[in-house]
């Protein structure tokens, strides 16, 4: 028998304790910017709208991403394989803002081994929190254009027809930008995972 | 030491949709969540300590000119995995309402008062043994607007890591014996008895602090469990 204490809603009130910015007097101890001065690989923005099942922007989420370095590499001791480069802690957070919309400045995340010893596709974990969502909901950014993605172990356990809501879209004019939206519901439902 | 995290554990968990939480019903997926192995992604995650918890983040009274209103409260517990290991040097962060029920957010519209010495923000990180610690004061009750005269029993937000990003979890904290949680739906979206009360603290008289201040005691317990137990479990 389960006994973990159970997850609640973060609710409509998280922002001056998580992700304050300079509206509140509170510190922010997390970024949407990963960056380090000393980081390598190739940098990468990733924008996207949050939305619920009415297609209406959810202006009050705060989503979290965890990913390996360029490398392949995570920042966490676990990760017993080699050390993680620089100085890049691999987590960030963000709240939507207004127009449900969010943005994250990282490195494109290196190939890490997945069930078997087999390789996943590059790809980054991103959580998303919000009021009227009992615990948060765990999805993967992964890379449109990326050979690897065919041989991905985890997308290959999605349902095709799904597994374009796990891609982001690259920018129009080769800036390295992706587009990843994520809908909570809907025809286009984000494919999330029971982990 | 690795450490697996069996599904099963998240039965303690609300469903994803609990229509008299009426929120959910437009936020909570609707498709199958697609069942995936557990690889080095999901194993692993971020550790965050030291360097992001400032001297007294976790001392919510002192964080202004003056104290706050209402009373003055600890809130301590231990941080431990689903074998009753501590968790230790792993990151807590908290926010509340003030005395009157009142959140200093922008989007809070209840006609109490913000109090200027309150903010409401904390942070904590866990000892050596997985041990936390927080000064604050009690939170009050508050309107919202889920349904007729709905009101939100009293409570702490608790933001935990862990050992992995599946470890992370965002709760509630809640005080014993109040006579709200019958009417709360977000309290109630736990349907299992056991794991319900597993939120709610418990009051602890032998950490008071004499002439200064009651003592709540909230455990948490993360998943994730030894791969090889024990011989005798």
């Amino acid at each position: 028998m389960s006994n973990i204490t159970p997850s609640q809603t973060v609710g409509p009130y998280f922002k001056y304790g998580l992700t304050p910015g300079r509206e509140y007097q509170w510190n922010d101890a997390f970024s949407n910017d990963l960056i380090t001065p000393d980081v390598s690989g190739e940098r990468i923005r990733i924008v996207g709208q949050v939305f619920d099942g009415d297609g209406a922007v959810i202006p009050d989420s705060m989503l979290e991403i965890w990913q390996a370095d360029a490398q392949g590499r995570f920042a966490d001791p676990q990760d017993t394989r080699a050390l993680p480069n620089a100085a890049f802690r691999g987590f960030g957070r963000c709240g939507t803002d207004a127009n449900g919309g969010f943005s994250f400045h990282t490195i494109r995340p290196g190939a890490v081994p997945g069930p078997g010893g087999k390789p996943q596709a590059p790809h980054i974990l991103l959580a998303v929190f919000a009021r009227g969502m009992t615990q948060q909901a765990i999805t993967r950014i992964y890379f449109e254009g990326e050979a690897a993605n065919a041989a991905d172990p985890i997308l290959a356990l999605v349902p095709a027809e799904r597994r374009a809501t796990l891609i982001a879209k690259r920018g129009q004019d080769g800036v390295p930008a992706y587009r990843f939206d994520v809908h909570l519901q809907g025809d286009s439902e984000t494919v999330f995972f029971d982990l | 030491m690795s450490l697996i995290y069996p599904r099963e554990s998240n039965a303690a968990h609300a469903p994803r949709l609990s229509p008299t939480y009426k929120s959910t019903v437009k936020r909570s997926p609707t498709k199958p969540l697609v069942i995936i192995p557990h690889t080095l992604s999901e194993l692993t995650g971020p550790v965050y300590g030291h360097e992001t918890v400032r001297e007294n983040d976790n001392d919510l009274t002192i964080q202004h000119k003056s104290e706050p209103l209402g009373e003055r409260i600890i809130v301590h517990g231990h941080v431990r995995d689903e074998d009753g290991r501590g968790v230790p040097n792993t990151l807590l962060e908290v926010w509340q309402a003030n005395a009157c029920g009142r959140y200093i957010h922008v989007v809070d519209q209840h006609p109490a008062p913000l109090d200027p010495n309150f903010t409401g923000a904390g942070r904590a990180q866990t000892d050596g043994e997985g041990y936390y610690r927080f000064v604050t004061i009690k939170p009050g009750a508050y309107p919202w607007g889920n349904h007729h005269n709905a009101w939100r029993p009293a409570h702490i937000h608790f933001s935990v890591f862990g050992h992995s990003f599946i470890s992370r979890i965002v709760t509630q904290m809640y005080f014993p014996g109040d006579p709200l949680f019958a009417y709360d739906p977000i309290f109630n979206s736990v349907t299992d008895e056991k794991a319900r009360m597993r939120m709610v603290s418990s009051f602890d008289l032998e950490n008071t602090k004499p002439d200064w201040a009651l003592c709540y005691r909230f455990d948490i317990v993360l998943r994730g469990r030894n791969a090889t137990p024990l011989d005798n479990d």
